[in-house]
């Protein structure tokens, strides 16, 4: 089974319409990593077959008829999640321990916390995992992991040689998550100085976990200069430019009808994003 | 008054705000907080200076008196160390410093030890006082660098916080203290889904709020109709401009080629004081 995970560093640039193109291209199992601020659901209209509860980290729980305001957990606690009045901050608290164990009444309790859910569906592309965390909930990393999971199961159940991954955008915990033990990573950049900027650190964030990169260009002519900049910078460091896409109202246009790309025009850019499929498709085939 | 601009989705125009902001309002403080990419400076263009090295602890075996009874890997929650029979394994990506395994070994074998995360760079574009962190490639520990990067602020003057997208931690860490939050946003479905992400993140902190669109003129009117619903503010449209577009490909704040600019951002600023009250 191989799998390929869509990332861009910079927001913004077309991972998830690009997803959604390969997806009604491919025969594979489609995940959203992008457990934070996903929005690839938004074309697949996945049909939900199987709801769970994520638990994050645990959280601390105070019984105030137990607590003598010794304060020692306040004093212990490294993540500021204890105020002076012995209150939690949830949002602060990461779960480590230290102030169940350095209660002397016992006071402290770390309990379950809901944290998101997570989703297996059904699309008409096939079978599905997603999730979405809970509002001003973290340990998306972890729900990421689960969302992987998620999705070699259902490779498995259904036969289904290929997973594709949508990534969220920075090159922190959630990005390592989504990429790490992937046969193919796609960045997908644009020409302008900012996403090259960031471009650059994830392809270094990817050689870091050894994964190896193919670069899409999206919007390539709306600063060719630029684009050559970056068609350099990866033949410098030996990496495939896997496809050059123009910029096209198409893609906001197939979004408002809920459709992919390809899906939804036959146009040029329909031909492109097969061309750069067909490539991609043979690069896994390899890797 | 500390002012964020926030988006629950990436590249809708943060940055873009961000910079034309400061650089229109001119005596201000500019804060990059996505560490993880920060571009502000590209648009800058600031000469940096690093003024700190971001380092967490980390803890280190005495492997003399450590006795291999695997107390500290048992608390740990993190997974962040192995016990083996003759000496014990410290991962450093997966600590959170908590302290735990420090406190609960019986021999006192475990000490700290301080690794580097990222770093702070200080700028200065004209009148604009200017920081940015940068997380360390392979690093997940954006939160710490982030905490770190915000001592920086100074609450004397007008500050503005370029957030990291999405609406978990970094976003929330970043926001947080702020006394108003500007969402950006683009007028698209990807745009509106995660607009109300990011909705919904401000009202459960209460922080007040409006929202600019950026990019107006592509896709639909819908982001404007949940706005008008909900009564929320739209405090500006940035048109889908070729020249802007350009401008930002070439890492040109548009506000230094389009003058008109300056006073648009300027009084949509000084509204925003007015409500504050700051």
């Amino acid at each position: 089974m191989k799998q390929l995970t869509i990332i861009s560093g910079k927001g913004g640039t077309g991972k998830t319409s690009i997803t959604a193109a390969f997806a009604s291209l491919a025969d594979a199992v489609l995940a959203d990593c992008d457990v934070d601020a996903s929005d690839l659901h938004l074309i697949l209209k996945p049909d939900v077959k199987k709801k769970e509860i994520f638990h994050g980290m645990e959280v601390a729980s105070v019984d105030k008829s137990k607590c003598i305001d010794c304060k020692k957990c306040y004093e212990s606690c490294k993540f500021g999640a204890i105020d002076e009045d012995i209150n939690i901050i949830r949002e602060s608290c990461e779960g480590c321990g230290v102030c169940e164990y350095v209660c002397p009444t016992d006071a402290i309790e770390m309990i379950k916390r809901d944290s998101g859910y997570s989703y297996i569906s059904e699309t008409r592309f096939g079978p599905m995992s997603h999730a979405t965390l809970m509002t001003a909930e973290e340990a998306s990393g972890e729900l990421v992991a689960v969302v992987r999971e998620n999705a070699k199961k259902l490779a498995k159940e259904y036969g289904k040689e290929l997973i594709i991954i949508d990534g969220p955008p920075g090159v922190g915990c959630p990005v390592i998550s989504s990429i790490t033990g992937v046969d193919l990573v796609l960045v997908v950049t644009e020409p302008t100085l900012s996403a090259i900027h960031d471009l650059e650190r994830i392809l270094e964030v990817a050689a870091h976990f050894d994964v190896p990169a193919v670069v899409c260009i999206n919007k390539y002519d709306i600063n060719e200069e630029k684009t050559a900049d970056i068609e350099k910078y990866c033949s410098d460091m030996g990496i495939t430019i896997a496809g050059k896409l123009p910029y096209d109202t198409v893609f906001t246009d197939a979004m408002i009808h809920e459709k992919s790309v390809v899906e939804f025009s036959d146009g040029k850019i329909s031909e492109k994003i097969k061309a750069m499929w067909e490539k991609i498709e043979n690069m896994l085939s390899l890797a | 008054m500390i002012v964020s601009i926030t988006s629950g989705k990436g590249g809708t125009g943060k940055t873009t705000v961000a910079t034309n902001l400061a650089l229109s309002i001119g005596k201000a403080q500019l804060i990059d907080c996505d560490v993880e990419e920060p571009n502000a400076n590209v648009f800058l263009k600031a000469g940096m200076e690093e003024v700190e090295i971001v380092e967490v602890d980390i803890p280190e075996v005495d492997e003399e008196k450590c006795d291999n009874c695997g107390k500290c890997s048992e608390f740990c929650r993190y997974n962040a160390l192995a016990v083996l029979p003759s000496k014990v394994l410290v991962f450093p990506g997966l600590c959170h410093s908590c302290g735990g395994c420090k406190l609960v070994c019986p021999r006192d074998a475990i000490s700290w030890k301080k690794i580097p995360i990222g770093r702070i760079e200080h700028g200065r574009a004209g009148e604009l006082d200017f920081y940015h962190g940068i997380l360390n490639i392979g690093e997940i520990k954006t939160i710490q660098l982030l905490k770190e990067l915000k001592k920086k602020i100074d609450r004397k003057k007008d500050v503005i916080l370029d957030s990291p997208p999405g609406t978990s931690c970094p976003m929330i860490e970043t926001i947080s203290a702020s006394d108003y939050c500007i969402l950006v946003t683009e007028p698209t479905p990807f745009g509106l889904h995660d607009l109300k992400l990011a909705v919904d993140v401000v009202r459960s902190i209460g922080i007040p709020f409006g929202v600019i669109i950026n990019r107006d003129g592509i896709g639909n009117e819908k982001v404007e109709q949940y706005c008008r619903n909900e009564g929320i503010p739209v405090l500006m449209k940035i048109p889908h401009s070729r020249k802007i577009a350009h401008l930002y490909s070439e890492g040109i704040a548009f506000v230094s080629e389009m003058d008109e600019w300056r006073n648009k951002f300027r009084e949509m600023f000084y509204r925003i004081k007015e409500e504050v009250g700051k």
